[in-house]
């Protein structure tokens, strides 16, 4: 068994993404909790399913919630919400792209396929993100 | 990390881990799940809203399947259970001591609450909703 030199931690990207992907996972507890309990509000005890409330609880965006009996979805599409949309898709986006990076990475061990793997990553993060905060400030 | 080692994909799924193991696969199995229905969401929502095309609200049908979504709760609810342990243990080492009784109370949480979305969900689907 070859032992390998591990290098001196410090800011570089893998740590940084390790850290990102533990503080985010922390994140998605606490904006569930905002977002469920804002739709316990609007009042998903009787007026909307199970599904409604969790389209919710995850992307707080009045179009997920239209095909319940919420009498004015309106007054919730203000900025407050727009900005949890965001942050949503900003950790989720992040957390969910970089582990799947993480996961071809593992499997692939060639330099060269790292630097393409990771320039891809990169390209599909920045589009999911644009195409997300378009969808979000047009709705 | 791309380490260079000498280990296939099936030499690494016959490697008998037990438990661990097994949280540690269906960990990557319902991310990538996520990631997935995630992606295909935004992509469909960005067609759907800007030019009301049709394959866009073709995949909406697909994830709106019962099947789909019992996949998607499934991922959901294990990866956050799952994920939960994982940041107690990394960011509390001490923990490591109980990691074993963790991942007993972590199924311990995830059987009750998934039987019981289940439950709703076929009921659901029987009274035709």
């Amino acid at each position: 068994m070859q032992t390998k030199k591990i290098p001196h931690p410090g800011w570089n990207l893998e740590y940084m993404m390790w850290m990102f992907t533990r503080l985010s996972g922390l994140a998605f507890f606490f904006l569930a909790i905002i977002g469920m309990a804002a739709a316990l509000v609007m009042g998903a005890r009787n007026q909307m399913d199970l599904g409604t409330l969790m389209r919710w609880t995850f992307f707080p965006n009045p179009n997920h919630v239209l095909d319940s009996n919420i009498p004015n979805v309106d007054i919730w599409a203000n900025g407050f919400w727009q900005i949890m949309q965001m942050l949503v898709i900003f950790f989720g986006g992040t957390h969910g792209l970089n582990g799947l990076r993480v996961v071809i990475e593992d499997y692939t061990s060639r330099p060269a396929w790292q630097s393409i793997t990771r320039l891809l990553f990169f390209v599909l993060w920045i589009f999911m993100i644009l195409a997300a905060v378009y969808v979000i400030l047009a709705s | 990390m791309a380490l260079d080692r000498k280990v296939g994909f099936w030499e690494g799924v016959r490697y008998k881990g037990g438990g661990p193991m097994l949280a540690w696969a269906l960990h990557r199995i319902s991310g990538l799940g996520m990631i997935i229905f995630i992606s295909l969401h935004v992509v469909a929502s960005f067609f759907t809203q800007q030019m009301g095309s049709d394959w866009a609200i073709g995949i909406n049908i697909i994830y709106e399947s019962p099947y789909f979504q019992l996949f998607i709760v499934f991922a959901v609810l294990f990866h956050a259970l799952n994920g939960m342990r994982i940041i107690i243990l990394d960011l509390w080492p001490k923990m490591l001591r109980y990691q074993r009784e963790m991942t007993w109370l972590q199924w311990l949480i995830f059987i009750p609450i998934y039987s019981l979305t289940i439950f709703i969900m076929i009921q659901r689907v029987m009274a035709g909703g």
